[in-house]
């Protein structure tokens, strides 16, 4: 097994600093969102009940935070060790995507002090996709945060403790799992929606398609992630690896081109790309944005520019956002005449959230062995 | 159904003189609807009202206003006082009798004596029982001596209004008669109570084609009612009922709300706690809207025993069912604002900044991709 190490260094830094003040006037936000409710905050409405803390802080938020799934996966279900190096900070950065997707979950809700009903047994309602959602979601908070925890006592107690290591094999099997299962009920939701979405999106395949793109935005993540930290920490960039990993992603990527047009034609909708409509428009923008990670990482050649997998890597991430927003908000169309645009508090929650996210992340890959050790020429 | 119909004309006179074959059947039809039998049985029950053995009623009239007995007349269908008249052998009336005084009365023991055990009992009114009931005579007897000398010979009792089922106006406080409803006295026979002020006449006729149609009692409810028109609630059928579900009220009579026809409970509709059909049955067969809360009055729970002439009329009912909340959901939502000032600051330098340093980076990330190049 590789060398882990803690990165070291100053935590409060510049950048540390300027998300600090965006996470406090989030907070500010949230603690008005709690005394005057969620009105005082948003542009929420009944036509519209999901915003942009439902798409952004968890459907999508834990779909960019699906790195460590989709590394787990590769690494322990399609055994590549040769990827284990990335898995622990990819772990990392999907740690905080969830466990700050489930607060968004309790700022959003309305009666928040209900919420614990969900797990009580005599109140499950297994026929939920919502349920599944809830669950899913909760328990693989706790799930990753197992995964981390031998992080935690290697570097408190100088070993991992035994018992952990003996069941790490089934943690990691149900990490696996469940992500599998509610990535695609997060699209599931959408079925319920019905023809408030235009058939563009709403097809019976829309948990495959949503599954599909939270994988693909897995390994693009860790791509971004990777180069990203490289050059902020100052680290080598592990470019082999990185060129190996990114070539999944035009692959599944043109899997789920293929079966979103396919269903498309087979239900006879493709007229309406041709309509000229904000509908129309949006999914042209979608599928450019996923067609070209395609082309620039097809040739081999091209994988081994670290600037090509950068630029691919956030095209695919801006295409798999976009895909969420159109889904759950810009393409969703309630009727009657129900209007939403994310409000200036309610966008500086999102914001705060994010930058706690972003500070606990560099907080843990300074004070806990994320990376692996440079090896020095 | 065809025998019904002689081979050449329609309009035939039927066995029950001066009513029209099409009255008749309307009638029939109408009568099984409300006693919440099936459509099928509207041959047994016109086979019912056809048969020339009339069965005896004797109506008793003790403390009341005859309002009962003028609903059954008047606000029926004309036609139906003459049907009444005919199916059943009405031998005692003291409001339709045409013989007054001792005839009548004689009449009256007559008819006691030799149909003992078979007639149908109605009482129209309260009876007195304070001081031995002195408060009401006929005859020189009193209403309790009566009930107690006729009642037992009776095959069933019908205690039509609500003086006769509880008490009614009389027994609201102090009730210095002592009135008091017939089931409290009457304990030899089964006594149905039809409560109402007055009795939807729809309830007596059903109730009296019930029993001779299947020749036993209706289901009756713990207060002896007909489950069939006293079941439910008024507030369960209401035809406000959406309004009070929706929390749109009339807050006082002539606002808004009131004419705009939303829910008159808290204007202190008794609907949440009084039992009967009014809703579903109406008053006086003159179309819809024909019943106090369709007329924009709330109910005032007359039928219901410590309800109507107890409560305050405008004093909210207990809600038995659903209790409204405190506060209620705009029914006429915000539909959500367009894009702000502020929130399209932020997104416009959020995305500007995104762009930007997405262009520094890639810029930074090609030089050492070159730079690697020179080196190989």
């Amino acid at each position: 097994m590789e060398n882990l190490q803690p990165l070291g260094g100053k935590i409060w830094t510049k950048p540390f600093k300027v998300l600090t003040l965006l996470a406090v006037i989030g907070g500010i936000f949230i603690a008005k969102r709690f005394i005057f409710g969620i009105g005082s905050v948003t542009n929420l409405s009944d036509g519209y009940p999901w915003g942009l803390w439902i798409v952004f802080d968890v459907v999508t938020s834990t779909a960019l935070a699906c790195g460590g799934y989709a590394m787990a996966m590769l690494v322990y279900i399609f055994n590549k060790q040769e990827y284990h190096p990335l898995v622990r900070s990819a772990l990392v950065a999907s740690i905080f995507g969830y466990t700050l997707a489930g607060l968004a979950i309790f700022i959003d809700v309305g009666r928040y002090w209900q919420l614990y009903n969900v797990f009580i047994p005599p109140y499950l309602n297994v026929n939920s996709v919502m349920f599944e959602v809830a669950s899913c979601i909760a328990l693989y908070v706790l799930i990753m945060w197992i995964e981390l925890s031998p992080a935690w006592f290697k570097q408190r107690y100088g070993k991992v403790p035994g018992w952990l290591n003996k069941i790490m094999f089934f943690i990691i099997a149900i990490g696996v799992l469940l992500p599998t299962m509610h990535q695609a009920s997060l699209g599931g939701l959408m079925i319920a929606m019905g023809e408030k979405l235009s058939p563009l999106w709403q097809t019976q395949f829309i948990p495959a398609l949503f599954l599909i793109t939270a994988i693909t935005l897995g390994y693009a993540m860790v791509v971004f992630e990777s180069i990203f930290s490289a050059n902020q920490f100052g680290r080598p960039v592990e470019m082999k690896m990185l060129s190996k990993l990114s070539r999944f992603i035009p692959f599944l990527t043109i899997a789920f081109l293929v079966l979103r047009f396919g269903v498309i034609a087979f239900n006879g909708d493709l007229g309406l790309i041709f309509r000229f409509d904000l509908a129309a428009l949006m999914f042209v923008i979608e599928t450019v944005l996923f067609v070209f990670p395609v082309v620039i990482l097809w040739k081999p050649e091209n994988r081994q520019k670290i600037n090509n997998l950068f630029r691919a890597a956030v095209f695919f991430v801006i295409a798999g956002v976009l895909y969420r927003f159109d889904t759950f908000i810009i393409v969703f169309n309630p009727g009657h005449g129900y209007r939403y645009f994310p409000a200036f508090q309610e966008i500086m929650i999102t914001v705060g959230i994010i930058a706690l996210e972003i500070m606990l992340y560099m907080i843990f890959v300074k004070r806990l062995p994320i990376f692996p050790q440079v090896k020095h020429a | 159904m065809s025998s019904y119909f002689p081979d050449s004309e329609m309009k035939t006179e039927s066995p029950v003189s001066g009513v029209s074959r099409r009255d008749f059947l309307k009638f029939c039809t109408i009568m099984t609807a409300t006693m919440g039998l099936p459509a099928g049985m509207v041959e047994k029950v016109m086979a019912a009202v056809e048969n020339p053995k009339r069965p005896p009623v004797i109506w008793l009239h003790f403390q009341e206003c005859t309002g009962c007995t003028e609903s059954l007349l008047r606000a029926t269908h004309p036609t139906v006082e003459h049907l009444v008249l005919d199916i059943i052998s009405l031998d005692y009336s003291e409001t339709l009798c045409a013989a007054a005084g001792h005839q009548v009365e004689e009449a009256l023991h007559a008819s006691v004596e030799a149909n003992k055990g078979n007639f149908i009992l109605v009482v129209e009114g309260s009876i007195p029982t304070a001081d031995n009931g002195i408060y009401c005579k006929i005859g020189g007897k009193t209403a309790m001596e009566i009930l107690k000398d006729i009642g037992p010979k009776a095959a069933a009792c019908v205690a039509i209004g609500s003086c006769a089922s509880w008490g009614g106006v009389q027994s609201a406080y102090p009730n210095p008669t002592g009135a008091t409803g017939v089931s409290e006295l009457l304990k030899e026979v089964p006594v149905i109570n039809l409560p109402g002020c007055p009795a939807s006449p729809y309830n007596i006729l059903s109730t009296i084609l019930y029993y001779l149609t299947l020749k036993k009692l209706p289901a009756l409810d713990g207060e002896g009612r007909p489950v069939f028109a006293y079941g439910r609630l008024i507030h369960e059928n209401c035809e406000r009922r959406p309004h009070f579900d929706n929390g749109r009220f009339a807050e006082e009579f002539g606002d808004e709300g009131h004419r705009q026809g939303y829910c008159l409970y808290k204007l202190g509709c008794k609907g949440p706690e009084t039992h009967a059909n009014c809703p579903s049955i109406l008053f006086g067969d003159v179309g819809s809207n024909a019943w106090p809360v369709g007329t924009g009055h709330p109910c005032f729970g007359c039928a219901e025993k410590g309800v109507g002439f107890h409560k305050p009329i405008h004093e909210q009912a207990a809600v038995y069912t659903v209790a409204p909340p405190a506060t209620y959901p705009d029914f006429d939502e915000p539909k959500g604002k367009g894009i702000g000032v502020g929130a399209a600051l932020v997104v416009g330098a959020a995305a500007g900044a995104a762009v930007a340093g997405g262009l520094k980076f890639s810029k930074v990330l090609k030089e050492s991709d070159n730079s690697e190049e020179k080196k190989n």
